[in-house]
């Protein structure tokens, strides 16, 4: 058997067949691609009893490197697209995956990829039932980009989004910042701390789902690329109003602080791929904190902030001195010395 | 965390306070004519802004912003040299991150990188030897960058290279020694400066010693500093107490750190590869004399500016601009008409709103309201 990926794979001929056959439809077996369609007949009767509007996302998946402590990027690429459907208020359901594949990378490691694909879809709870693969020549990808689309069905009671968000609201994030923005940095540039970081990547449906009943909830985003700093900013755009949080409030693991530290970094700004960020009524904040709290995913939520008038994102520190955070306007270098 | 924690404690920096408000009572500094400390190494410039110190002191203590972020001191000629060095085929260029943002007459590393060049950002010097060990094909140029601070590392690098006769390696020599700049700083005619904050890390290497014309010269104190709240804090009631008793001295607080002979394993190895030989241009400064970092005969084989027969490269300022202004005191960053609004983060004039140590940078990142 061949033991790499080949341009003959993405022929559309036999060698096609036999790898979707062989790593696709076994990892993600189920009816919709077992009917061998060029589309999965989802029934319209099935979304419209779970809720009165459907959501839709997409993403894609680039990441050096592919494998790291906490997860992979097929992992990844379920978690993004399900965490970027349930911020919506949504429950995922369907996912479609297209991959773009670089001749010669082995076939094992594309296994091991939609393994764990399969393996986190069945704990978000969605089916993958369509999919597409393309070839591309040695050097054109960087071994594999993934691009995940989803769908899912919003409950009619449900109605979050930032123009919901009022002066006053609370802030909440549902765990430490910055895990996965850390892991990635050490691994990629070798620095060596060997065993202490580990991806927080995560479906966070599960976590999400305990607040569609809490009346007050105004508007979740997941705090991936551009970290929380990035969310506070979008929630500023979207509400009209400012956002001010407290540093000393912030749930950091040492591991992630010792490595900001060393090399002159802000935790704020790295990327989670398991933590929300949730603006809340102050009236219902102590419920959403213990709903978080009662969830694995959720046990080191806090309050870290609140909404303000003026229109900015500060951050105050330790001593009470208020500062502007400004978004980072290009990737982040460590210092010399 | 420890080791940190302890140094940013709430209620030990409200004590120290106290301390400092009591003291300063005891002193001829007002609020006009207040207490002029200069923070040589941008590393404390960062802190008193990161944890708003600056604004937590009595109005009788002013902190000036000094010249020992390496990257800052970099006039831009120098970057055109590396550039002109990154973008000759087959070479693979080397830099710390800071360096990257930097803009010279044809753009910033970052810009040729995005041109398709081979910029490669290090973590260490080492790496920067790896590479040219996994690259035989390739020549790697490592951009050898500031204060006794890095030059033990780059100095071993380049013993190492030595001694596995790489031949596919050199360095372009950007160091620079602290004692010419502050020396060169003290000669000039309108400087007021009461007091130093002196590099923590960068006495680390050299000890306390060579600070000591400082204090016997200039009758100016002295006082090594950490880069926590707690350190800075207590290194500011240090000269405080300095001042009321008229003694001038140079004193150690960083102990923690900072040996009073420093690291003289690590003097000998930069003595070993490195020589002080000519008047070497620094950005917002001038020529300074006997300020030239240059690689030792022995080593001089691992010279990229020879091995690529470089031209050095002289631009002049932008005259609106007061990077120099800035770095000697003179003035403070928002005073520069280009802060804010042609220099900001994203379109920077100078290496001091690039740089992650930069004074104009640190007024920019930690800035309390939107004065711009």
């Amino acid at each position: 058997m061949i033991k790499t990926i080949s341009l003959a794979h993405g022929s559309g001929g036999l060698a096609s067949t036999e790898l979707i056959d062989q790593i696709f439809m076994r990892a993600f077996d189920n009816s919709f691609l077992q009917a061998h369609e060029d589309q999965a007949k989802i029934k319209l009767t099935e979304l419209t009893q779970l809720g009165d509007r459907m959501a839709f996302s997409t993403d894609s998946y680039v990441i050096d490197p592919i494998f790291f402590p906490g997860g992979d990027i097929g992992k990844l690429a379920v978690c993004g697209t399900v965490n970027d459907l349930a911020v919506g208020g949504a429950i995922p359901l369907y996912l479609s995956c297209g991959f773009i594949l670089e001749e010669g990378l082995p076939i094992c490691t594309l296994q091991e990829i939609a393994d764990s694909m399969a393996k986190t879809a069945k704990e978000a709870g969605v089916t993958i039932v369509t999919g597409d693969t393309k070839v591309v020549p040695n050097g054109a990808v960087d071994k594999i980009f993934i691009n995940t689309a989803g769908i899912g069905a919003i409950p009619t009671q449900i109605n979050w989004g930032m123009a919901h968000i009022k002066e006053g609201d609370k802030i909440i994030v549902s765990g430490t910042l910055g895990d996965h923005g850390a892991t990635i940095l050490n691994i990629r540039e070798k620095l060596g701390l060997i065993g202490a970081l580990s991806s927080d990547c995560a479906p966070l449906y599960s976590l999400i789902h305990h607040l569609h009943t809490i009346d007050g909830v105004r508007a979740i985003r997941d705090a991936t690329r551009g970290g929380v700093n990035a969310v506070l900013h979008e929630f500023m755009q979207g509400s009209g109003y400012g956002m001010k949080i407290i540093e000393s409030e912030l749930p950091l693991q040492s591991t992630v602080r010792g490595l900001c530290e060393l090399l002159g970094l802000d935790p704020l700004n790295f990327a989670n791929e398991g933590k929300v960020v949730i603006v809340v009524s102050p009236e219902c904040e102590l419920q959403v904190l213990q709903s978080l709290h009662r969830h694995p995913l959720g046990i080191n939520a806090k309050s870290i902030g609140e909404v303000v008038t003026k229109r900015n994102v500060t951050l105050q520190g330790l001593y009470g001195i208020e500062r502007l955070l400004d978004l980072p306007h290009n990737e982040p270098l460590p210092r010399i010395c | 965390m420890q080791f940190i924690d302890e140094f940013r404690a709430p209620n030990a920096v409200k004590s120290l306070l106290n301390q400092i408000n009591a003291l300063v009572k005891k002193t001829v500094f007002t609020k006009d004519s207040p207490l002029n400390i200069m923070e040589v190494c941008g590393g404390h410039t960062h802190a008193i802004f990161k944890f708003g110190l600056d604004q937590l002191l009595p109005p009788e203590i002013n902190f000036i912003h000094g010249p020992g972020c390496p990257v800052c001191v970099l006039p831009m000629g120098r970057i055109d040299t590396c550039i002109d060095i990154a973008k000759q085929p087959n070479v693979m260029f080397c830099t710390f991150g800071d360096a990257m943002r930097v803009p010279g007459q044809q753009g910033s590393l970052l810009t040729i990188r995005g041109e398709g060049h081979d910029i490669r950002i290090i973590y260490s010097p080492l790496d920067a030897l790896k590479l040219a060990k996994l690259n035989p094909e390739k020549q790697i140029v490592l951009f050898g960058l500031g204060f006794e601070t890095t030059m033990p590392g780059i100095a071993l690098t380049i013993l190492q290279a030595k001694q596995l006769q790489l031949s596919n390696f050199s360095l372009l020599c950007q160091h620079i020694c602290i004692i010419p700049t502050l020396k060169a700083l003290l000669a000039l005619p309108d400087i007021k400066i009461d007091a130093f904050l002196g590099p923590g890390h960068l006495s680390m290497i050299i000890g306390i010693k060579p600070y000591e014309f400082i204090s016997q010269d200039y009758a100016k104190p002295v006082v090594i500093s950490g880069f926590e709240p707690v350190d800075i804090l207590q290194s500011v009631i240090m000269i405080l107490m300095q001042l009321i008793k008229q003694q001038y001295l140079v004193e150690n607080q960083y102990r923690r750190i900072v040996a009073d002979k420093g690291n003289t394993a690590a003097q000998a190895v930069i003595n070993q590869v490195f020589t002080l030989q000519g008047n070497d241009e620094w950005r917002g400064l001038g020529k300074i004399l006997d300020s030239g970092v240059r690689l030792n005969e022995k080593y001089r084989e691992y010279d990229a500016e020879l091995r690529f027969n470089t031209k050095r490269h002289c631009q002049q300022d932008d005259p609106n601009a007061r990077c120099g202004d800035v770095l000697t005191g003179r003035c403070k960053p928002i005073n520069c008409p280009l802060f804010g609004q042609t220099c900001t983060p994203t379109s920077a004039y100078g290496a001091l709103m690039v740089s992650s140590e930069g004074a104009c940078a640190a007024y920019y990142q930690y800035r309390q309201s939107d004065l711009i």
